[in-house]
């Protein structure tokens, strides 16, 4: 256990950081450089840290592989549902002016683009983390000595 | 004139292109993999060089980030060194390097000028997105605009081939802590 | 012709490194160095996409937020072009899905196979072709 304390003790530090770092990311992209594609990466990042030095099973009990499963659907549904939704009024898909009736200062288009956004981040999220656990998973045949 | 990022610009290229070729005679699989990792960031900042702060952005987040992890788990998983190959094969890539290649140097006369505003690509449907975003949307940053509203039918289709590509890679190697996974043990 | 060169400079540096990408790809026989030769292909492809989109003397397609505001945005303001920093961004996220697609497969080629150079697959397939007398 006392092997890589110094690793431990700073990553403990740092993924508050970078999760708070993807949020802003994520929700500063209409002002700022960044958005929902590098937010994913950037919280999967987190995730994969944590995965590295804590080991997979702890990674595991922090965010299951079901939930990685299931985020992966559910993003994908999200941005088509929201395509489905302007359709259902009688408007093009994905025509985000329907979600709101303020047309006049865009407030629908505001609104079309976070959900899509939240339908984006948690698909990108939960495929890196996803592959992650694909690749980490599984335990190498090489031994040791061969590196 | 050469301003200033134009000799930055320079520099990152003379780098990217030693790193290019000290991955072709490389054959240590660690070295390779970290060298991509190095060549991601270079490209990163030459994309942020480039006025492209988002691009930049992800490729250092995504090319230097999660795929250097990826290859690396992948080299984890198989070998750690690259066997010698025959000067056959080298001949081969030459003879397919220099032949597309020169193609693409055949084309380059026809390509805009670098750095000119008034060319078919820059003068387009691009400024336009630029002038109407101010004014339909009220969003600053051009490139979400366009990402999510302009454009949302293609960003809807990228996350589709994203998701695609994790549901490929759960069905061939398995997510681990699956039910079939908690039997065997 | 040296005129020429010297206005696209950049593209011309740009295909090289493609062309880098290209070698690295065919001039080996090890799986994983040919998912690296590939992934520096596609580097440099962005580079070009994004090379062609620069203006020079323009800002990133950043819009000032208190113009947008006060409806008071300079038509003549020079920006570069904001459509293949849009393309290229979803570009970089698939291609990271792609190469963790492709990995995965060299992964379970190398649990198949016991190798992951091209050669010894090929022998090995080709042996079992022999056993059954085909």
């Amino acid at each position: 256990m006392g092997a890589h304390l110094i690793l431990r003790v700073v990553a403990k530090l740092l993924i508050p950081l970078i999760f708070i770092f993807g949020f802003y990311v994520h929700f500063h992209a209409k002002y700022a450089p960044g958005g929902a594609f590098q937010a994913g990466v950037i919280l999967a990042a987190a995730v994969i840290v944590y995965g590295l030095i804590y080991g997979m099973d702890a990674a595991r009990k922090a965010v299951p592989p079901w939930a990685a499963r299931v985020g992966m659907a559910l993003g994908a549904f999200i941005f088509a549902a929201v395509g489905f939704v302007s359709l259902i009024f009688g408007e093009n898909f994905l025509d985000y002016d329907v979600l709101h009736p303020d047309v006049e200062h865009a407030r629908g288009q505001y609104l079309g683009i976070i959900l899509v956004e939240i339908g984006v981040l948690l698909t990108v999220t939960t495929v890196i983390i996803a592959i992650f656990y694909a690749f980490a998973g599984r335990s190498p045949e090489i031994t040791e000595e061969e590196w | 004139m050469v301003d200033f990022t134009q000799v930055f610009d320079y520099v990152l290229m003379a780098m990217l292109l030693a790193i290019g070729v000290a991955v072709i005679r490389l054959k240590n699989l660690f070295a390779i993999v970290m060298l991509t990792g190095v060549y991601s960031l270079l490209s990163a900042a030459w994309f942020v060089s480039l006025d492209a702060l988002d691009v930049g952005f992800t490729e250092a987040a995504v090319g230097a980030g999660v795929s250097t992890v990826l290859l690396l788990a992948a080299m984890l998983l198989t070998a750690r060194d690259c066997d010698h190959v025959g000067a056959a094969r080298h001949w081969a890539a030459l003879a397919v390097t220099v032949a597309a290649g020169a193609a693409l140097f055949y084309a380059l006369p026809d390509m805009p000028i670098y750095g000119s505003g008034d060319t078919p690509a820059n003068s387009g449907v691009g400024m336009d997105y630029m002038m109407r975003t101010g004014e339909e949307l009220f969003i600053p940053n051009v490139v979400t605009a366009v990402l999510g509203s302009y454009r949302g039918f293609d960003t809807m289709g990228e996350v589709f081939v994203v998701f695609a590509a994790g549901v490929g890679v759960a069905l061939l190697m398995g997510l681990g802590g699956g039910k079939r996974d908690e039997e065997d043990v | 012709m040296i005129e020429m060169l010297g206005e696209r400079f950049t593209y011309a540096v740009i295909i090289i490194l493609m062309m880098v990408g290209l070698y690295a790809l065919i001039a080996t026989g090890n799986l994983v160095k040919r998912m690296v030769g590939l992934t520096i292909f596609q580097t440099s492809v962005f580079l070009l996409y994004i090379s062609m989109g620069k203006v020079f003397g323009g800002a990133p397609p950043i819009l000032p937020y208190y113009e947008i505001k006060n409806d008071s945005l300079d038509p003549t303001a020079l920006y570069s072009n904001p459509l293949p920093h849009v393309l290229i961004l979803t570009a970089i996220v698939v291609g990271v899905a792609t190469l963790a697609m492709g990995l995965a497969l060299v992964v379970r080629i190398r649990e198949a196979y016991g190798t992951i150079e091209d050669d010894d697959i090929a022998e090995a397939d080709y042996s079992l072709e022999l056993e059954k007398g085909v």
